[in-house]
């Protein structure tokens, strides 16, 4: 995926939520980081998403909000295709990542699963050392273990953008089962980083940790913006507001609204969306 | 406007009851428990008691001499310990192999559903038809004869479902959010079976494998048609000899040799004991001690 990341339009963001009325800086409309256009997906006979047409622009961090079970996970998880996994899911529509087709025949998942880190609601590193984990994607992509220098930077550099290295450079072979839970979901987007991937599609991750870890996760977030393109959902309407360029929200499988965030908490167009923000679904 | 007031914490009739109960089950269980650990105890004292004085460092390194009333084991017990090796080599690959496949490739469809069925039903086969099977596959089918590979073959064939089910449980206790973290990094299945089902898992599997050569030593009625002769003079060489074998002994001395001293069936009742109690030791410590060193 050759595509830089820091495509033209990030320039726009000055505060958060600013209006998307014009389109700035006009002069190459960049790929979105996630194109969906009339995705269904069935589990079996149930069908979880309706006509789900998102665009997910690059460089952004984009909040995935709606009540429980309507389908924020099920969407999430058919990007990378980690729903597949499950015999009886059968997906129909497009799915582009970076403009490239994901549920094309000659798409490898390991490529695809390498430019689409996932972060998942319950901390998951691996019961492996800290550098193990920070380094098992990276080696994974490279066919094995690289050059102790090499492998030194890479797993440094991973841990310096996650704001982990300071806690944990003096016991890189502890287990990392062991950390903290707000180190544990630290460490799993660090492990994402080494491979360069575009998106990083986080499923409520901060829903396991307390408030000052949240906000903690949160505000690195922001700070991996720019860099990557972020799809999160979340289930915290306040972190949505804060720490989001655009949100979308979904009910029963389908896609109600899109738009920036300043824009739906403040004039949401939808009446669902509404009630929802002020509380009024579950 | 005020709190009802509580006639105190003493005990109603109705609490009395309960009480009353509850010391008769727990006394009733215990009794059982106890009853259960009985039979144990006595075997293993009477075995001890009888079969001690035939015990000697000669009992375990000479063979027997004329016939079989006097003597040691020494072929028996290189006997077992060959057919088990064996029994081992074949059966361990191939069930955790097929426990692999069953617990991280195969999806849930008729055909596994099958195969499941096929091994509980595997496991349930009474030993004297395994017999039967390793005589007509192994011995004359395949024309190993009566030998150590066709008797350890059977055993294999017999040991081979305990194997699969213990380790797909094994397999089946590591965490799906392991797996699920690996795949989503881009490993196949077979990285994260490599690199983190099979390292959280290998001393669960290790441990049921050793279990299970326990209950192979001792096996008499498969390798009876198909390897074990009452008696050799020769220690086995290669897996095409007969051998004797600790379990085989056993029944001879006890059954089928007149004017053998009373202490040597018990002996050698003790000494195949024994064999079971230092294997399924050394894989209790073993678990134990991979036990320590991991943990999620
Ligand atoms: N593995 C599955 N098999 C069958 N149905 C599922 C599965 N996962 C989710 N669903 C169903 O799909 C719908 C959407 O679920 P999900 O995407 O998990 O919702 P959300 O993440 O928004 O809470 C729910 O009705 C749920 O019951
Ligand atoms: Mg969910």
């Amino acid at each position: 995926m050759g595509t830089d990341p820091k495509g033209g339009s990030n320039i726009t963001k000055g505060d958060q939520g600013a209006p998307e009325g014009v389109p700035l800086s006009g002069s190459e409309p960049a790929s979105p980081a996630i194109r969906t256009r009339d995705l269904n997906l069935w589990y079996g006979d149930f069908q979880a998403l309706f006509d789900v047409d998102i665009d997910v622009r690059q460089g952004k961090v984009t909040s995935l909000i709606g009540p429980s079970g309507c389908g924020k996970s099920t969407l999430l998880r058919s990007i990378n295709r980690i729903n597949e996994r499950l015999g009886y899911v059968r997906t129909a529509g497009t799915i582009e990542v970076m403009g490239h087709d994901v549920l094309a025949d000659d798409v490898e998942l390991t490529p695809l699963r390498r430019a689409v880190g996932m972060v998942f609601q319950r901390p998951n590193p691996l019961p492996l050392s800290i550098r193990d984990n920070a380094l098992f994607a990276y080696r994974l992509h490279r066919g094995g273990k690289g050059p102790a220098a090499e492998e030194d930077a890479v797993m440094e550099k991973a841990l310096q953008e996650v704001l982990l290295w300071d806690q944990v450079k003096d016991r890189l072979n502890q287990r990392a089962t062991e950390l903290s839970l707000e180190e544990q979901q630290k460490l799993c987007i660090a492990r994402l980083l080494p491979v360069q991937p575009s998106v990083l599609l986080m499923d409520e991750p901060c829903s396991a940790l307390d408030p000052k870890a949240t906000h903690a996760v949160e505000e690195l977030l922001w700070k991996l913006r720019g860099e990557y393109s972020i799809l999160i959902v979340t289930h915290n309407m306040a972190q949505a507001r804060r720490a989001s360029d655009e949100c979308v929200f979904m009910l029963m499988g389908k896609v109600v609204e899109h738009s920036s965030t300043g824009d739906m908490f403040v004039t949401p167009k939808s009446q669902q969306t509404a009630d929802y923000i002020e509380g009024r679904y579950g | 406007m005020s709190q009802p007031t509580i006639e105190g914490f003493g005990a109603t009739p109705l609490d009395i009851r309960n009480r009353r109960n509850q010391k008769a089950i727990r006394l009733a269980f215990g009794a059982m428990t106890i009853m259960l650990i009985v039979p144990v105890v006595i075997i293993l004292a009477l075995l001890i008691a009888r079969g001690y004085p035939a015990l000697s460092w000669d009992f375990f390194t000479t063979h027997p001499v004329d016939n079989m009333t006097k003597g040691g084991i020494l072929p028996a017990l290189v006997g077992t310990l060959w057919l088990v090796g064996v029994a081992l080599i074949a059966s361990v690959p191939l069930g955790v192999a097929a426990a692999i496949y069953l617990s991280e490739y195969a999806s849930d469809n008729f055909l596994t559903r099958l195969i499941n069925l096929a091994i509980i039903n595997l496991a349930g086969v009474p030993s004297i038809v395994h017999a039967l099977f390793g005589l007509g596959a192994f011995v004359l089918f395949f024309e190993f004869g009566t030998s150590i590979l066709a008797a350890s073959l059977t055993l294999a064939v017999m040991t081979l479902p305990v194997v699969i089910v213990s380790t797909r449980e094994t397999l089946q206790a590591v965490p799906q959010s392991f797996r699920l973290a690996c795949w989503s990094l881009g490993a196949t299945r077979w990285q994260t079976i490599r690199k983190v089902v099979l390292p959280n898992s290998i001393s669960g599997i290790l441990t049921g494998v050793i279990l299970e050569v326990s209950r192979t030593v001792g096996e008499t009625a498969p390798i009876m048609f198909t390897g074990a002769v009452f008696f050799t003079p020769h220690l086995p060489v290669g897996v095409l000899d007969q051998t004797m074998a600790m379990s085989l002994h056993l029944y001879s001395v006890s059954t089928q040799v007149t004017d053998v001293p009373e202490a040597l069936p018990y002996g050698v009742a003790l000494s195949l004991i024994g064999m079971v109690i230092v294997l399924n030791s050394a894989s209790i410590a073993f678990r134990m001690h991979l036990r320590r060193t991991k943990k999620w």
